[in-house]
């Protein structure tokens, strides 16, 4: 009967939310619709009879904030905060980035994401032969700590949060983070933020690995054992749906294949000897949104509520904490087109609107001149109004899980909590996630649902507009952001310009201690601190570790 | 000196970008059009990709990037081919493009540039056009 549910209701008003609004009170501003009704936090099932719909009810979808999280990891959701605003920014060097950031956090951003460039990211430094003509084109260049000096100049790290898009070297980066931050007078355990970390979906879609998985697995298993002893606000890992469903998965695919991923991350560290409860807090995840908003929806209500039954289930998690599924969402790449540029600020604002319909943390939206370029300063500005649009003017805002109930929605959630579960059985079937990657599982289940989704927009029975339907003779393109090799030069010039100002002694006994350390199996991050404090480089602290680890390389088909 | 067979088709993956939802579609759908297609894989050096472009002795070659390192890399993938004697490839590219690149792309002897949302029906038209009589 419905009293069940009021009863539950009563012990969460009591419990759950007391505690939370103690923590965090609800937002000044008026909840309220544009017709001044009174909106309440939560909407419940109240008019079910049915004891059997009752019980299913409390136990598949139940209060925000409590097991299994499906209508939200917090019980107030956006009335007490919004999601952190996050765009993905960085381009040439640390000055120019470091100037957007500025720009951003003035526009009412509330916390940063650093894009690297891609020979960063693949820890190569802006004057190796792979650099060339790479540099600063997609990301930011860091090559020594001078360089990440610049990037938070002026940007007090105990007030910003950070995420950072950096994998196979993440733990170099994550210890030039710390670095900068004790230069500013900020303690580690002061630091807030997220790393991505999460190399297992580089071989399965983005690209950015170094070395085998193997090694891989091992830092990632070092940056959560030193996150959870010196960075206790720190995300350690992002698990990352997001570059999977850009390279065509489904919604379906998209978690199966991340929380299959992210059930290896955390056997990893169990069998390292970390304790679930000590670092499972601190994995956070991402996803992408697409413009079908009520799959999109349905699609994170699923990834919740499957990871708190993951957590619980397969790895006797005892902390409410450990089975939270916190994310960060971006909007689809992929979905923008170079064809009428401005369509694309609306594709944007419906996925965007999916990611807050859907209880995101963070939000990233793309610009509407990203399938042309890195996108402009006024195109970014204009993303941004979206979120603030979103939050402030929309309403979807004022109560928790708006969507939940909706015949719909409830179905779709369980088809595709159901589909991506059947994915993770089948990789258990095979050993794990890095033996599905070894026998190119995910990588072709992928690359099916691609084919056929690009083969449907080519014979039309998917229509995307101003591309295979409405299409209009366009002459103009909008001005677009052109990162010249001149930054090249200067990144370059810096570069030597430490190298030749460091203790040089120091930096190559520092850099020998991680060599054999590497070679053993202690926890690496506290030897790659030091040497990115005398000034070692990205590059020169990973070709150390490929010294040792080898590389990773595709083959070809 | 004549090849016999379907003609041949290399896409290659140049630089450090690992977006490959194109290429990988690209060469899947050029292989259901009836050529033989070999993709290199993410993340090739020109001297790799001209490597077997020569080796695999291919009519035509494809890069695809999205990078925005295309001016350089592809001008190099040129000059390699050329140092190879092997400007007899027809050379085509996509990927992230802005407008005012293509000219440049062209003049290096890019026969046809895709930028997104380019139909598969006129890549597969201009392919078919730009392969005639070659051979």
């Amino acid at each position: 009967m419905a009293s069940d549910i009021k009863r539950r209701h009563e012990d969460w008003k009591s419990g759950t939310l007391t505690k939370a609004l103690a923590n965090m009170p609800e937002r000044p501003e008026r909840t309220v619709t544009a017709s001044s009704r009174p909106v309440e936090t939560l909407y419940l099932p109240d008019q079910l009879r049915d004891k059997a719909a009752c019980q299913a009810y409390l136990e598949r979808v139940g209060f925000p904030g409590e097991y299994p999280f499906t209508r939200g990891v917090q019980p107030t959701m956006y009335r007490s905060r919004f999601w952190t605003m996050r765009q993905y920014a960085g381009f040439a060097t640390a000055e120019e980035t470091n100037r957007r950031y500025r720009f951003l956090l003035e526009q009412g951003q509330t916390g940063l994401s650093v894009a690297f460039d891609l020979p960063t990211q693949i820890g190569y430094d802006s004057d190796h032969p792979l650099a060339a003509g790479e540099v600063g084109k997609v990301g930011v260049a860091i090559d020594p700590l001078a360089d990440m000096e610049i990037l938070f100049d002026a940007i007090p790290l105990d007030k910003v949060s950070t995420s950072m898009t950096i994998n196979a070297p993440a733990a170099v980066l994550l210890a030039m983070y710390v670095a900068v931050g004790s230069k500013q007078g900020v303690a580690p355990e002061k630091l807030t933020g997220t790393i991505q970390n999460d190399v297992l979906k580089e071989y399965v879609a983005r690209g950015t690995y170094i070395f085998p998985p193997g090694p891989s697995l091992r830092l990632v298993t070092n940056i959560f054992a030193y996150a959870s002893e010196y960075l206790p606000r720190f995300n350690a890992i992002s698990v990352s749906g997001y570059h999977i469903r850009e390279a065509g998965s489904t919604a379906g695919q998209e978690i199966g294949f991340t929380l299959a991923d992210g059930i290896e991350y955390v056997n990893a560290a169990v069998q390292a000897g970390l304790d679930v409860d000590q670092f499972a807090p601190r994995v956070a995840f991402f996803f992408g949104a697409m413009t079908d908003v009520l799959e999109e929806v349905a699609k994170f209500r699923a990834a919740r509520r499957l990871w708190a039954r993951i957590m619980k289930e397969r790895f006797g998690a005892k902390s409410p904490r450990s089975c939270m599924l916190r994310f960060h969402t971006q909007t689809c790449g992929f979905t923008l087109t170079a064809q009428q540029v401005d369509n694309n600020v609306v594709r944007v604002a419906l996925q965007a609107l999916a990611g807050v319909l859907g209880g995101t943390q963070s939000l990233h939206t793309n610009s509407r001149d990203e399938a042309l370029a890195l996108p402009t300063e006024e195109a970014v500005q204009l993303a941004l109004r979206t979120q603030q649009i979103i939050a402030h003017e929309s309403g979807v805002a004022h109560t928790v899980d708006p969507l939940a109930g909706s015949y719909y929605v409830e179905k779709l959630t369980d088809a595709i909590e159901a589909e991506a579960e059947t994915y993770i059985k089948k990789i258990d079937e095979m050993g794990g996630m890095v033996q599905a990657i070894e026998q190119h599982y995910p990588q072709s289940e992928i690359e099916r649902s691609a084919y056929r989704y690009q083969q449907e927009i080519e014979r039309g029975e998917r229509i995307i507009v101003g591309v295979n339907r409405y299409a209009s003779e366009e002459t103009i393109q909008p001005e677009t952001l052109t990162i010249g090799e001149e930054a090249t030069r200067r990144q370059i010039e810096r570069l030597n310009k430490t190298r030749a100002q460091r203790d040089s002694v120091a930096v190559s006994r520092a850099l020998d201690a991680l060599e054999a350390a590497a070679r053993g199996d202690e926890n690496l991050m506290p030897l790659i601190l030091p040497a990115v404090q005398m000034y070692a480089s990205v590059g020169e602290i990973c070709d150390r570790l490929r010294a040792v680890f080898g590389e990773y390389e595709e083959s070809a088909i | 000196m004549s090849k016999a067979g379907p003609k041949r088709i290399l896409i290659g993956k140049v630089g450090l970008d690992g977006h490959d939802r194109g290429a990988k579609f690209i060469a899947r759908a050029l292989r259901n059009a009836g050529y033989e297609v070999i993709y290199t894989g993410i993340r090739r050096t020109p001297e790799q990709i001209v490597r077997t472009a020569v080796d695999e002795d291919v009519d035509a070659l494809g890069l695809s990037l999205l990078s925005g390192a295309h001016n350089e890399l592809f001008a190099r993938v040129v000059e390699l081919l050329q140092q190879e004697n092997a400007e007899n490839i027809v050379l085509f590219c996509g990927g992230t493009i802005p407008d005012k690149d293509i000219p440049h792309l062209q003049s290096l002897g890019f026969r046809r540039v895709f930028t997104p949302g380019t139909p598969l029906a006129e890549i597969l038209g201009a392919l078919e056009a730009e392969l005639a009589g070659k051979r």
